[in-house]
């Protein structure tokens, strides 16, 4: 046998010329679902979502504001929990977009001071402004193992049964809260 | 500011290059097409002022850097007075805006390369090959311009940057992106003689004996940037391990694996003018591979430590030029590729028949190698589970197809063209053969019949090796008279190919033994203890805080001792970079090409002591001998005078269809 005499008939010639082109749009198709999906491809994905979130019991940080316990999430009304620091950057970023969300709305926002100095976390809400109704300590980090935490800033959205329904890693950015946490917050506070 | 600063006269010569790149892409194909010989002629001198422009921009930005000049926005982002000066240069390309642009400085270089030496090409496949090429600078020049301008600056600069990450502050890594980008780009030439060849519709040896030399340069390239990649990974990340899977490298190892095969296909094509619909193939694939390798590292599609630039737009952009360059020359494949006419036939037993068994099995690999990459991706685009695929993968998949083809690279070369006989070639490999078995059960006995990989991959690292010597002994005869001679008359292309599969058995070999036979240990040391590993003591002798010109360090000094007497003193480090907020471990590793010692000093801690992870892994440094070694092959095989001087320009001359005269 030589090989070129068994080379296909000119018909099937076409249609192997062809199936590069094929398969290359196929994976154009998968490639651009992929990019323009706008999804963050480095997103983890939590084990967390519709548990309870888990038993905690964290001190107060501010004398004149309560601390944070897990009944405080089971209120019938969805809340917000939000993972900050002083020392973390992306959090200074989206501070802001907190204190501008608790102005306009009243879903509470609690905070939860992940392993941070007291005073530290203190000069960090004089110095930006205060948007929680609660805010825990976590200095060793315990409830933030809990939760899953992945990094900090974490915002973790908790439906009206204490049950963790979204999470998202890093900073809440006017946009993300436009997109991924008001819809999603409108959608909790309906199947209520 | 009154004056020009010269990142911004960078910023200008790249949208000159921009301009000079459309006129390149445009003008000499319709000359071409027309036949007009001046529009033709422009090709070369386009590709010139490109490349001109482009080195301009690149050295105003290596200017911006060494000057630390800190109104630069990319500048301030990654690099730091304080940086050594070393860093400050290759901090040019540390980055995903100065890698793009050293990509497009190599891209024109190639294209300049093309415009100098190129003169023995035909004038019209010339300005065709030249001007697919500026298409190409079009698209990346744009896309640099458009989303990763390395040249925009700050109104308000400040006294310092934020330094460069330190892991990338490296020797290995500084110089891995420049050579991995010299193969990645080197295979758009290759890509630019296909698509020419596509539209005039003729490919024949003369063609393959163009298109060779760029794709051996592009290959050996490769071959050390992954060879420097693979190091950096292992003497940086302080694992032990070299290889990882990681989508990254998988996108550097694909082009290669398809490289591999263009490089033997167009052997073939050139000896025997039949192959041909293939080898275009492969050379739009392996560029197509190349670009994807650029697109995953860029667009963050896949998670990867190495996706230092996760930008959706970006993404998008590649995305679109991605399918305009991979989907077009498919396109022109579809239509062009079925009239192209063999005239070579073949047994399949013969040269031919083990280079298209090579070719199977390396593309079939680079398969495997894809799909593992990109599945996870596939089930995420479906709403599948977020999996990782990793060694255990490619152990099940890829190192199956690799055995055939290793055990083939013995004899391959035994076998003659058009029609061979199998018997008389595994003769000659009788001794080989003995060596092979020698090899397999000796390492059998050593492991004692607890692993068949072991044996399994010795035993082909020899058989390689030793084939490959009497494949050169048998063209030599050393033994008889005249071998002097003989050795003289060789091609070096043969000699390459012997170099080249001499290294790919140090590098199967290496790879063996080292994951057979590595050892490790973790443990707590406090200064004065030791622990032992691989049967030598290792003993923490001190530790103590050094300063380096933008980091502090915890130096830990480690002796090393085997059968009483010393055989190093060590110094890894743990090193804090204040800036960065990052710690890297600086692992000391001690060789002597047969196996290395590697120490790390990890996390001080808080009972005291220091975690000490060490590694002696056998065969080791053979992995990247054996691919330099290779690379080696390559250029030897390069510098083949046939490859040089126009054997086929004075065939087409006296036949009467070359009309071009030499300057």
């Amino acid at each position: 046998m030589s090989l070129p005499d068994a080379l296909p008939p000119a018909r099937s010639r076409w249609l192997f010329a062809l199936l590069p082109l094929a398969l290359f749009a196929v994976l154009v198709a998968i490639f651009g679902g992929a990019v323009f999906s706008g999804r963050d491809p480095a997103a983890i994905p939590s084990v967390m979502i519709d548990r309870s979130a888990p038993d905690f019991t964290l001190p107060a940080l501010l004398d004149d504001k309560p601390g944070l316990t897990h009944s405080d999430l089971a209120g019938g009304k969805p809340a917000i929990v939000n993972f900050f620091a002083s020392w973390c950057a992306p959090c200074r970023e989206e501070h802001s977009t907190w204190t501008g969300f608790a102005a306009s709305d009243s879903v509470p926002i609690y905070g939860i001071a992940y392993k941070d100095k007291p005073e530290d976390a203190k000069r960090f809400l004089g110095e930006l402004g205060d948007p929680y109704q609660r805010i825990g300590q976590d200095v060793a980090g315990r409830t933030a193992i809990d939760f899953g935490l992945y990094g900090v800033p974490e915002t973790y959205l908790i439906d009206g049964f204490g049950r963790i329904r979204y999470r998202y890693a890093g900073p809440v950015t006017p946009d993300v809260l436009q997109q991924q946490i008001l819809p999603r917050l409108k959608a909790l506070q309906q199947t209520r | 500011m009154t004056t020009l600063s010269i990142a911004e006269l960078g910023h200008y010569a790249l949208i000159l290059a921009l301009a000079v790149a459309l006129v390149q892409a445009v003008l000499p194909m319709w000359g071409a097409t027309r036949g007009d010989r001046a529009l033709m002629a422009m090709a070369p001198n386009a590709a010139l002022l490109q490349f001109g422009c482009v080195a301009f921009a690149m050295a105003a930005l290596a200017h911006a850097y060494i000057t630390s000049d800190f109104s630069v926005a990319m500048v301030i982002e990654n690099s730091n007075s304080a940086k050594p000066m070393l860093y400050k240069i290759t901090g040019v390309w540390g980055n995903h805006e100065g890698s793009m642009l050293l990509w497009v400085f190599i891209l024109t270089g190639y294209g300049a390369a093309v415009a100098l030496f190129g003169g023995n090409l035909p004038p019209a496949l010339r300005a065709r090959v030249l001007s697919i090429h500026g298409m190409i600078g079009v698209g990346f020049l744009l896309f640099i311009l458009i989303t990763s301008n390395p040249f925009l600056r700050v109104d308000q600069p400040p006294p310092d940057g934020q330094g460069m990450n330190p892991l990338l502050q490296d020797p290995g890594l500084a110089f891995h992106p420049p050579f991995l980008y010299l193969g990645y780009v080197g295979f758009s030439m290759a890509f630019s003689f296909a698509v020419a060849a596509l539209i005039e519709g003729k490919v024949d040896a003369a063609w393959a004996r163009w298109v060779r030399p760029w794709t051996l340069a592009a290959w050996c390239a490769l071959t050390l940037g992954i060879a420097l990649g693979s190091w950096w990974a292992y003497y940086e990340l302080g694992w032990g391990g070299w290889w990882a899977w990681d989508p990254v490298e998988n996108a550097s190892f694909m082009p290669w694996l398809s490289g591999t095969a263009l490089l033997h296909s167009a052997i073939v094509v050139e000896k025997r003018d039949t192959l041909k619909t293939w080898t275009i193939f492969l050379a739009l694939l392996t560029f197509a591979l190349s670009l994807l390798g650029t697109f995953l590292v860029r667009s963050g599609v896949l998670a990867s430590v190495h996706a230092f630039a996760t930008d959706p737009r970006r993404g998008a952009f590649i995305l679109l030029l991605l399918g305009l360059v991979i989907g077009g020359s498919l396109l022109l494949y579809a239509v062009r590729a079925p009239t192209l006419r063999a005239t070579g036939s073949f047994a399949v037993i013969s040269r031919e028949g083990a280079l298209v068994l090579n070719n199977l099995l390396l593309s079939t690999a680079c398969l495997t190698v894809f799909l593992g990459t990109l599945l996870p991706l596939f089930l995420d685009a479906v709403g599948g589970p977020k999996v990782s695929i990793g060694a255990p993968y490619y152990a099940a998949t890829f190192m199956p197809l690799m055995m055939p083809m290793l055990v083939a690279v013995a004899i391959g070369p035994f076998l003659t063209w058009r029609r061979a006989d199998l018997m008389p070639a595994l003769a000659k490999l009788k001794v080989a053969f003995g060596v092979t078995l020698a090899v397999a059960v000796a390492t059998g006995f050593v492991t004692q019949g607890k692993s068949f990989l072991a044996p399994l991959g010795l035993g082909v690292a020899a058989w390689i090796f030793a084939g490959t010597v009497a494949e050169c002994m048998s063209r030599i005869r050393p033994f008889q008279r005249g071998a002097a001679i003989r050795a003289a008359r060789q091609p070096r292309a043969a000699w390459g190919m012997t170099l080249a599969h001499a290294g790919l058995a140090m590098v199967v070999a290496g790879i063996t033994v080292s994951t057979g036979w590595k050892q490790e240990g973790i443990q707590v040391l406090k200064p004065g203890q030791s622990m032992v590993v691989a049967g030598e003591t290792y003993l923490l002798m001190s530790v103590k805080s050094i300063d380096g010109p933008d980091y502090s360090a915890d130096q830990a000094t480690v002796s090393v001792t085997g059968n009483g007497s010393l055989i190093a003193v060590m110094t890894p480090l743990q090193k804090h970079y204040p800036l960065q907020r990052q710690t890297v471990a600086d692992v000391a590793i001690h060789t002597n090409l047969m196996a290395d010692r590697y120490v790390v000093v990890g996390e001080k801690q808080p009972e005291g002591g220091w975690l000490m992870r060490i590694y002696w892994n056998p065969l080791v440094p053979w992995i990247w001998l054996g691919a330099v070694l290779m690379a080696i092959g390559g250029l030897v095989s390069l510098s083949d005078r046939r490859l040089r001087i126009g054997v086929p320009i004075r065939r087409r001359a006296s036949s009467g269809k070359g009309s071009h005269v030499p300057a």
